[in-house]
């Protein structure tokens, strides 16, 4: 009970942080850890919470971002409609690729997954709506609700922050829900949640789902937020970054994932300079986060609250 | 229409076979579970009893052979399938979900039936008005104390338990249990085994178990399983006197050792 009222009170406290933090950090960039952010937690939802290690998140993070760009840029949609088109079309392949990715477990699922998401990555490149190797530039913010000005990066900020609340209660609402007790169960002990009754590949594809949607509505938001969707946001680096963010900030943790993916962004802004050296920082990072703290910054935060609760 | 010979029986299997790669783990067995009574599956190691329970809740897909559920075919269903109607599995090691708490546990066998298991939109505080029903049945099994403490926690034996009132939990119409007994010592099989005298009443048992005193002390019937087939079938007195008993039990070494073993343990891995 203690512990949860903890996780509240760290989440209102980041929230306000959040609040104020386009007046000191450049809002692009707090935008863009938002949006990964977000993708991260998504990704958590299913790693985490589920026990599946998906290796293709960036089908559905490029994907979304390629139907957002093109529906606003191409067929004039406003942007709401788009990223609501992006995230709609990245849970439709979410199912589809749910029900072929689920019948199988550990590293067969995470095999399954990666090879759909190259094939989903070649379509980006080869077909002629996506730009090839330029991908989709200059998607215009436009206005959303046909009022809010969204060329205004403060403006765009707070929808994107509005956006990614909304992502983020959604997933703890789905960690704290019946519905993600049963997801726990399976996790735990997948043969005696079957043994109770539970039709454990139903909760998998519909948890893949959700996760595969969230991590489209982040990758529609990121199109918004650049005016871009590029070979990028599809690539099989990006299915990985994912993974590293959620350990690095603690797997199966609420926040962990954010604060995952808000320390790479900012390790990879900071170390710009580097160039393909802030690879080599990260993997130097990463290995210390393995061997240090095996349950990732949050995981191990959590785990001392917890003993000097005790 | 069913005579009431046929509804006197809660399983019946038909031909019962599983082969593992051209090895017959279980050949052409006929068994038949009063309702109501408890009745148990010995034999020695590799004689096919895990096989033979994990193809009668179709954790193994039988070869051939027929399972029939109160006169219901119930040979092509999936074992959740098999869960819901009535027909809830134990396994050897024991069973429960580690990291949650004892009420969790418990509550995660109320919620299907409670219809709070899809529902990802609400808050888990809806799960809140079965705490009573799941602590009811953790006080049965004189776990009340220990409610709020995750699985993991608990002694060897009250896992057991915990996994006893999780199952109960459900109302299943019968029971199978893989070796209750198993890893345990004298104080805990006094124990379990009057845990498991407590939630026959009203049920059906079915048991695999080595523990032969405890066979001998809870069972109505006894089947007898060596090399896959039946071997003797009746009252513990019974069967306990067979020769061919004895001698399955004592006599048999290492002709059939090597390969039955390796089988048993590919069927339950």
């Amino acid at each position: 009970m203690n512990g949860k009222n903890l996780e509240v009170l760290v989440m209102a406290g980041l929230f306000v942080l959040l609040l104020a933090a386009p007046f000191v950090v450049y809002p692009v960039l707090m935008m863009q850890m938002l949006c990964f952010a977000l993708f991260a937690s998504a990704f958590n939802l299913l790693i985490g919470y589920v026990g599946l290690l998906s290796f293709g998140h960036a089908m559905f993070f490029g994907g979304a971002a390629y139907i957002t760009a093109h529906t606003v840029k191409v067929m004039g949609f406003p942007p709401e409609a788009g990223i609501l088109a992006g995230t709609l079309a990245a849970a439709v392949l979410a199912l589809a690729t749910g029900v072929l990715a689920i019948r199988r477990q550990g590293i067969y699922f995470a095999m399954v997954t990666l090879a759909l998401a190259q094939m989903v990555y070649f379509y980006c490149l080869q077909s002629p709506y996506t730009g090839g190797e330029d991908g989709i530039q200059g998607v215009p913010r436009g206005r959303m609700f046909g009022m809010i000005d969204l060329s205004n990066d403060l403006t765009l900020y707070y929808v994107v922050l509005a956006i990614f609340t909304f992502g983020f209660f959604v997933i703890y609402r789905t960690i704290h829900s019946p519905f993600g007790q049963v997801l726990k169960a399976i996790r735990e002990n997948e043969p005696r949640a079957i043994s109770l009754g539970y039709r454990v590949d139903q909760y998998k594809l519909m948890a893949f789902v959700l996760s595969g949607t969230l991590a489209g509505l982040a990758g529609s938001t990121k199109a918004i937020v650049f005016q871009l969707a590029s070979l990028t946001d599809a690539a099989w680096q990006m299915s990985g970054e994912v993974v590293l963010m959620t350990l690095l900030g603690g797997l199966g943790t609420v926040i962990g994932p954010a604060v995952g993916a808000i320390l790479i962004i900012l390790m990879q802004e900071k170390f710009k300079t580097l160039g393909d050296w802030v690879l080599v920082t990260q993997g130097v990072v990463f290995v210390l986060t393995v061997l240090l703290f095996r349950k990732g910054i949050a995981g191990e935060i959590a785990a001392y609250a917890t003993r000097i609760r005790r | 229409m069913q005579t009431p010979e046929q509804t006197d029986y809660i399983i019946e299997t038909a031909g019962l076979t599983k082969e593992f790669r051209g090895f017959t783990a279980v050949n052409n067995v006929n068994l038949k579970v009063r309702r109501g009574s408890i009745h148990a599956l010995i034999g020695p190691n590799g004689a096919g009893k895990t096989t033979c329970f994990n193809l009668i809740t179709k954790f193994l897909t039988p070869t051939r052979g027929t399972i029939h559920f109160n006169g219901r075919d119930i040979t092509a269903l999936k074992p959740a399938d098999i869960a819901r109607l009535g027909l809830v599995r134990s396994f050897q090691i024991s069973a429960t979900f580690p990291h949650l708490t004892l009420v969790e546990n418990v509550r995660l066998a109320l919620q299907r039936a409670a219809g709070l298991h899809y529902q990802f939109w609400r808050s888990e505080h809806a799960l809140d008005k079965l705490n009573g029903r799941a602590m009811e049945l953790l006080s049965d099994f004189g776990l009340a104390d220990h409610a709020h403490l995750t699985a993991v926690e608990l002694s060897y034996g009250r896992k057991r338990a915990l996994e006893l009132a999780t199952t109960l939990a459900l109302e299943p119409e019968m029971l199978l249990l893989d070796e209750p007994m198993a890893g345990m010592g004298g104080e805990d099989i006094a124990r379990v085994a009057e845990l498991i005298r407590k939630a026959a009443k009203n049920r059906t048992v079915l048991m695999v178990e080595h523990n032969l005193s405890v066979v001998a002390s809870l069972s109505d019937k006894i089947t007898v399983l060596a090399r896959g087939e039946i071997l003797a079938e009746g009252s513990y007195a019974e069967v306990s006197g067979k020769p061919e008993v004895i001698e399955a039990y004592m006599g048999t070494g290492a002709s059939t050792g090597g390969a039955a073993q390796e089988a048993h343990a590919g069927a339950t891995a």
